[in-house]
């Protein structure tokens, strides 16, 4: 009997696994139009050798107008006080942790492309972890901005860091605060190690490439950098290892500066803060946020450059897809929260987040609803995600909504906290709004510099998983 | 000897004609040659006779260096050199100690990781033989090149270049030492 069943079984499933072979289904091309490796050479380096376009002066010096509203505004602060921002009792930290947990975030996509795809071999992120790990060391610049001026005298900011000082005090390695200036400033250094790791190869082959045509003096100022890089296989082997370790060390750094960064709120007792849920959710926040600034730079440099075989649409999808997923994360954290709020049957909290949704804030609050829950779902559609321009836009609202999520958070737990005596309504002063402003000229005008300058993509990984590149491909049978 | 030429390069066309000239001459027998590739092809290693890299062990030189200066600077400073009492928090402990400590073995490992990996290929060296070959700049773009040193036990000009010419090897050229 059972022998009986067990054939007719085999009898009905086999036709459809004729039908479904996993193996069969074709992989996505990430280098469309079968390009060879001279061509990926001659169109990323092309981008630094030819003449400077109108349009990036153009841009360079609108970046730096806007760059200079930083300035203004952290020369007036330094100058005056930093009661010059529109902090006052009971909302003390505002716009400048917003800002750093704001541009700290967008960092955090860099790193994911760079590390944690790495590691799971998703190797279509071989065309953008260039310029997603420039964005992410541009944006811990900007983000370090904010903390080293809210210290009011800037010029003891070194006492963040345990150098021995007059007072001979140290400092408080219990407060998360201190965990924050490790994480953050670890997180800068390794992000800019990763990221010339994997610059020297191709500064070599833009070496090679002034020295052939001639240009002595930019073959040595690229040659400087790539340290006499040759392409040796002795060397390759040595290199490969150490960029999957420095992947291997970024997945768990990467993690854990948002979760350092949510510990600054979770480990506190306000209500609205003290929550466990806190560094997954600031985590899946941060990636979601970045992704979104991947998409709002990657598609006008697609554009731009014409770089339609190397980020393809099977990239954009891509992105596309882990912005749905980060999102929906996001939304579900949302969820969470109230739900936690009133499961835990504490009045403050239950305040807290009903306040939040339908108190002073509620614009806000219903700001960040829209962009963050609502604007990733458009992504479940093809159409959408084929649409660049639309793409585009809802990018956009993906920025826009992480900017208010860390506003809805920080803002309205200060304003209306234990004490209704002390509840208060934070607006920002224009001195705020001039130096937030601003660091997205600072960030420009850095990314700007990196396209002219720097290969925008990484040439030899591009190379490695194109498909010629495989040595076992076509008729060889080893 | 300082007339004698550092050795004997070809070129390759793609990287399945590169590894099987590869391992051509390791089956040969030969210990101071090189592959030039502008990427790292997939199985060259193996096909050289190549260990395994060494970076791994200077990598957690460094992890373990970072962990320990954490925890040390953190009791050191608040719990010995320095005691100041915080919220009735201890002096020291182990938990608030880890996530400093924890960015800390990133940190020294991430330096270890590259400094030992630039130190074990030995760069910065903006100065190679086979860097004055002339058409070496291809090998950052898109050629593969074969370079058998003449310090090798089994060098021989025309044996060595013959076994060169063997495998599919174009343009074999003698470099400058």
């Amino acid at each position: 009997m059972a022998h009986a069943e067990s054939t007719a079984h085999a009898q009905h499933s086999h036709p459809i696994l004729s039908e479904v072979n996993p193996v069969e289904i074709p992989r996505a091309v990430l280098i469309e139009n079968k390009r060879d490796f001279a061509w990926i050479t001659e169109k990323i380096c092309g981008i630094i050798e030819g003449k400077t376009p109108t349009w990036w002066w153009v841009l360079f010096i609108a970046a730096c107008f806007v760059a200079s509203f930083t300035v203004a505004g952290i020369t007036y602060l330094v100058s005056t006080g930093v009661g010059v921002w529109g902090h006052a009792n009971p909302v003390n930290w505002a716009w400048d942790i917003v800002n750093l947990v704001f541009w700290i975030g967008i960092g955090h996509a860099g790193t994911l492309l760079s590390a944690i795809l790495c590691l799971l071999r998703q190797k279509w992120r071989t065309s953008i972890n260039r310029a997603a790990e420039a964005m992410t060391i541009f944006a811990v610049v900007c983000a370090g901005i904010f903390p080293v001026f809210h210290v009011g005298r800037v010029w003891f900011a070194w006492y963040l860091f345990p150098i021995p000082n007059s007072n001979a005090i140290w400092q408080n390695f219990r407060s998360p605060l201190e965990w924050d200036v490790f994480a953050v400033s670890t997180y800068g250094t390794v992000s800019v190690l990763f990221w010339f790791v994997g610059l020297v190869p191709d500064l070599a082959t833009l070496r090679d490439r002034f020295a052939n045509a001639g240009n002595k003096l930019r073959a040595r100022l690229y040659g400087f950098f790539a340290l006499g890089w040759r392409g040796s296989n002795r060397h390759w082997s040595n290199y490969e290892m150490a960029y999957l370790i420095l992947a291997g060390i970024s997945t768990p750094l990467v993690l854990s500066v948002h979760t350092i960064v949510s510990f600054d709120f979770a480990v506190s007792l306000l209500p609205g803060w003290h929550t466990t849920i806190f560094p997954p959710y600031f985590v899946a926040g941060a990636i979601f946020s970045g992704f979104g600034m991947v998409l709002t730079l990657m598609l006008p440099l697609r554009a731009i450059y014409k770089l339609e075989d190397l980020i393809t649409q099977y990239h954009i999808d891509c992105m596309c897809k882990i912005t749905l997923a980060t999102g929906t994360m996001v939304g579900y954290a949302y969820g969470m929260e109230f739900f936690i709020a009133w499961y835990g049957a504490n009045p403050y909290e239950g305040f807290a987040f009903i306040n939040r949704a339908f108190g002073h804030y509620a614009w806000a609050y219903w700001i960040m609803i829209a962009c963050n829950v609502v604007t990733p779902q458009f992504f479940w559609f093809k159409a959408v995600r084929q649409n660049t321009a639309l793409v585009w836009i809802l990018s956009i609202f993906v920025n826009v909504g992480m900017w208010f999520e860390r506003f809805v958070i920080i803002v309205t737990s200060l304003a209306r906290d234990f004490l209704p005596s002390s509840w208060g309504y934070y607006s920002p002063s224009i001195v705020e709004i001039f130096t937030f402003f601003g660091t997205f000229g600072v960030f420009s005008v850095l990314f700007l510099l990196f396209i002219r300058f720097l290969p925008i993509m990484p040439m030899a990984e591009l190379k490695a998983v194109s498909p010629q590149a495989d040595p076992h491909a076509g008729h060889d049978h080893h | 000897m300082s007339t004698q030429p550092y050795g004997l390069i070809a070129m390759y066309d793609t990287p399945a004609a590169a590894m099987h000239a590869a391992e051509q001459v390791r089956d040969a027998g030969y210990k101071f040659w090189d592959v030039i590739s502008p990427f790292p092809v997939h199985g060259m290693d193996r096909a050289m006779g190549m260990r395994r890299s060494r970076v791994p062990r200077i990598s957690i030189c460094g992890g373990l260096l970072g962990f320990t200066t954490g925890m040390s600077l953190i009791w050191w400073t608040g719990g010995y050199n320095y005691k100041l009492l915080v919220g009735g928090k201890p002096f020291f402990s182990p938990l608030f100690a880890f996530p400093v400590s924890y960015e800390l073995t990133i940190l020294f490992t991430a330096f270890a990781t590259i400094i030992g990996m630039f130190v074990l290929n030995g760069l910065p060296m903006h100065y190679h033989p086979v860097m004055k070959h002339p058409t070496i700049h291809r090998g950052s773009d898109d050629a593969f090149f074969i370079v058998i040193e003449t310090r090798d036990p089994r060098f021989n000009a025309a044996n060595t270049r013959s076994l060169l010419e063997k495998t599919g090897g174009k343009e074999i050229a003698e470099l400058e030492s």
